[in-house]
């Protein structure tokens, strides 16, 4: 078991730092120069030429992405306009369109990211995993035919229409939310409701779609177990259908789900961008989004796909380590 | 004794697939709205209208059309775009078919791509498989979405600058090259694992055995076996890259006006959502149609293909 967790390990840095590296080359290849996009009217080449070296873009790529790592670990200091900035590690970058240090602005979009991820998460489980298990009890019946239809709908509805629809014709219109407020930032523990009130529908939005795939995939993967043979070895040897369906069927049929939720939740926590666009709230998604659109704001889009990058590589690795202790036929592969 | 009456897998799977009235029904929707999508010119020409025509005689003063529903009557059964005052029925045309269009040249190109590397790499296995096998998990590791954001309006410059293609020609290529570019790993990965078993198979060590090419197993012997697989996939990716069309032009990296797909029509229409909400619900009412049709027909299709279900 150690030996398959450092190997996993090792794989996961490689590929963090090949996938970071590649997408250091990406950007240097785009026909977009930062350098001339943070210029200012009056400019000339010997001020882009100033700018390219603020920036950090007068070095090869390579050069680049080590100083951006060694950034990481020891923190980094970038000029501007004579003064010297410091950003303390783990030091992401700095944005010269907003004068701040890129892990500040992250520090400030995660908590909306993270609060709309894990709000959704809890909610598309609990409901996706107990819709499921009904159907799959309850198969062919009216349960499992009503079911069938929330899977339906809740795959056919995109979300950025789900999105709409609920703040425009939910939201607003039953004045639930004052709209100057909608996405305002409230602490989960000081104000749980008015975090509530911000993030109860985004999540209910954002969990729409995921909980009708989870119910398909709970429902197919318990009718499948329960033909297993050891549940009717377990059946045979007289054991009630509850403790059956608890200790055995589920152990079985939701082991796979494992891997699944974890890949989708570190998929959100780099940001949901159509879901905090739609409802307002300033996220990593909607800071990326932004500084795409408005400002083309380099170190900020370099540092919101390389934190979306790493979270799916190392909630990978998490959940293969997962998967090993509960299934120990893994690690030998 | 009764005859024995032999059919073909084909006629097995059709023979499934017309007993299922729901697969039937999806399958006439959607054949019904790629006629109004792909017959676009013909049937606005029809109706007397056109999509890029403005019809300001039917708005008021502020730009708002007037009646009820957004301007809807026998002229223009979608009423009229607030402000410019096009005729929204021929806009849904013209935008589903570049919707239709995005989601089916890039299904068929991922599944193409997919397909050829996945038996190659299932079929050889060793050093290409490996080769295949990496790239794709590195693929795999991309934040594709926030990459396509990223990277579009820069990639559109740089596919301008080729002088090919301009305009929403430039930016439909982007978007298709990237959807394929993230899009084929999933498919190859499918297919990879199938030719896998596949070459374990009697049938093909009596061909290899047989003395044929590595090309003529492939292509007379694997490949009829990997056609269902390649038709379930690409019937169920089909709503999913339209859907995902309709959402990079809503944000504003898609197509762009005067183009009218329904991410545009959408990010158009939330603006007015208080005095013409007809003019945002028909477009959703459209895409949601769409989407679902294809799903149903998706599961249809697979359904009557697969083999485990008999």
């Amino acid at each position: 078991m150690f030996t398959f967790v450092l190997k996993r390990l090792a794989y996961t840095i490689i590929l963090l730092a090949i996938v970071s590296l590649t997408i250091f080359f990406i950007f240097d290849l785009i026909p977009v120069d930062p350098a001339r996009l943070v210029c200012s009217k009056q400019c000339t080449p010997s001020l882009v030429e100033a700018n390219r070296q603020r920036l950090g873009l007068d070095v090869s790529v390579l050069e680049q992405w080590w100083r951006f790592i060694v950034g990481l670990f020891a923190g980094r200091t970038f000029g501007e306009e004579g003064i010297a900035i410091t950003c303390a590690a783990p030091a992401l970058g700095y944005s010269f369109s907003r004068h701040e240090c890129v892990t500040t602005i992250v520090a400030e979009a995660f908590p909306f990211t993270l609060s709309l991820a894990l709000g959704a998460f809890v909610l598309w489980l609990s409901v996706g995993i107990s819709l499921g298990v009904l159907s799959a009890r309850k198969k062919g019946k009216f349960a499992d035919r009503a079911a069938s239809v929330f899977v339906l709908v809740g795959t056919s509805l995109p979300t950025f229409i789900t999105g709409i629809l609920v703040v425009l014709f939910i939201v607003l219109r039953f004045n639930l939310v004052n709209p100057l407020e909608l996405g305002n930032w409230h602490n989960p523990f000081t104000e749980p409701l008015g975090w509530l009130q911000t993030f109860f529908f985004p999540c209910a939005t954002l969990a729409l779609a995921y909980a009708a795939t989870y119910t398909r995939f709970t429902r197919s993967n318990v009718i499948e177990t329960s033909s297993e043979d050891f549940i009717r070895t377990a059946r045979a040897k007289g054991l009630s259908e509850k403790v059956i369906l608890r200790k055995h069927t589920l152990r079985a049929a939701l082991a796979p789900i494992t891997t699944i939720a974890g890949l989708d939740f570190a998929g959100l926590l780099g940001g949901a961008i159509i879901t905090e666009g739609i409802f307002g709230l300033n996220g990593l998604g909607r800071l990326s989004i932004k500084a795409v659109t408005q400002t083309y704001d380099l170190p900020i889009i370099v540092a919101t796909t390389l934190i979306a990058s790493a979270f799916v590589l190392i909630m990978n690795l998490i959940v293969d380590i997962a998967y090993a202790y509960i299934d120990p036929r893994v690690r030998t592969t | 004794m009764s005859e024995v009456i032999l059919r073909t897998p084909q006629q097995i799977a059709w023979g499934r697939f017309r007993r299922n009235k729901t697969g039937i029904v999806s399958a006439i929707v959607v054949l019904f709205f790629l006629f109004l999508a792909y017959g676009a010119p013909l049937i606005t020409r029809l109706f007397g209208l056109s999509s890029t025509e403005t019809y300001l005689d039917g708005l008021d003063p502020q730009g708002m059309p007037i009646g009820a529903g957004g301007g809807i009557s026998w002229q223009h059964p979608f009423g009229l775009e607030p402000g410019a005052g096009r005729d929204v029925f021929s806009m849904l045309l013209y935008g589903s078919r570049i919707s239709f269009s995005v989601a089916i040249i890039t299904s068929v190109a991922a599944i193409g791509i997919g397909m050829i590397l996945g038996i190659t790499a299932g079929y050889f296995r060793g050093r290409v498989d490996a080769v295949i096998g990496r790239f794709s998990d590195l693929l795999f590791a991309f934040p594709s979405f926030f990459m396509i954001i990223a990277l579009s309006i820069p990639m559109v410059e740089r596919v301008e600058s080729l002088g090919i293609v301009r305009d929403n020609g430039a930016r439909l290529t982007v978007l298709i090259i990237f959807f394929v570019f993230f899009g084929w790993p999933g498919f190859a990965r499918l297919v990879r694992s199938q030719a896998m078993s596949l070459r374990e198979r009697d049938f093909i060590m009596a061909a290899q055995s047989q003395g044929a090419s590595n090309w003529r197993i492939i292509t007379k012997e694997m490949l009829p076996n990997l056609w269902p697989t390649a038709i379930v996939f690409l019937s169920l990716s089909l709503p999913g890259y339209l859907a995902a069309e309709a959402v990079f032009s809503f944000l504003g990296v898609g197509i762009n006006p005067p183009a009218s797909t329904f991410g545009l029509v959408l990010s158009d229409a939330i603006k007015y959502w208080r005095a013409d909400p007809a003019y945002l619900m028909i477009p959703c009412a459209m895409l949601i149609a769409i989407v679902l049709a294809l799903n149903l027909l998706g599961d249809a299709v697979r359904d009557a293909l697969d083999t485990k279900a008999e």
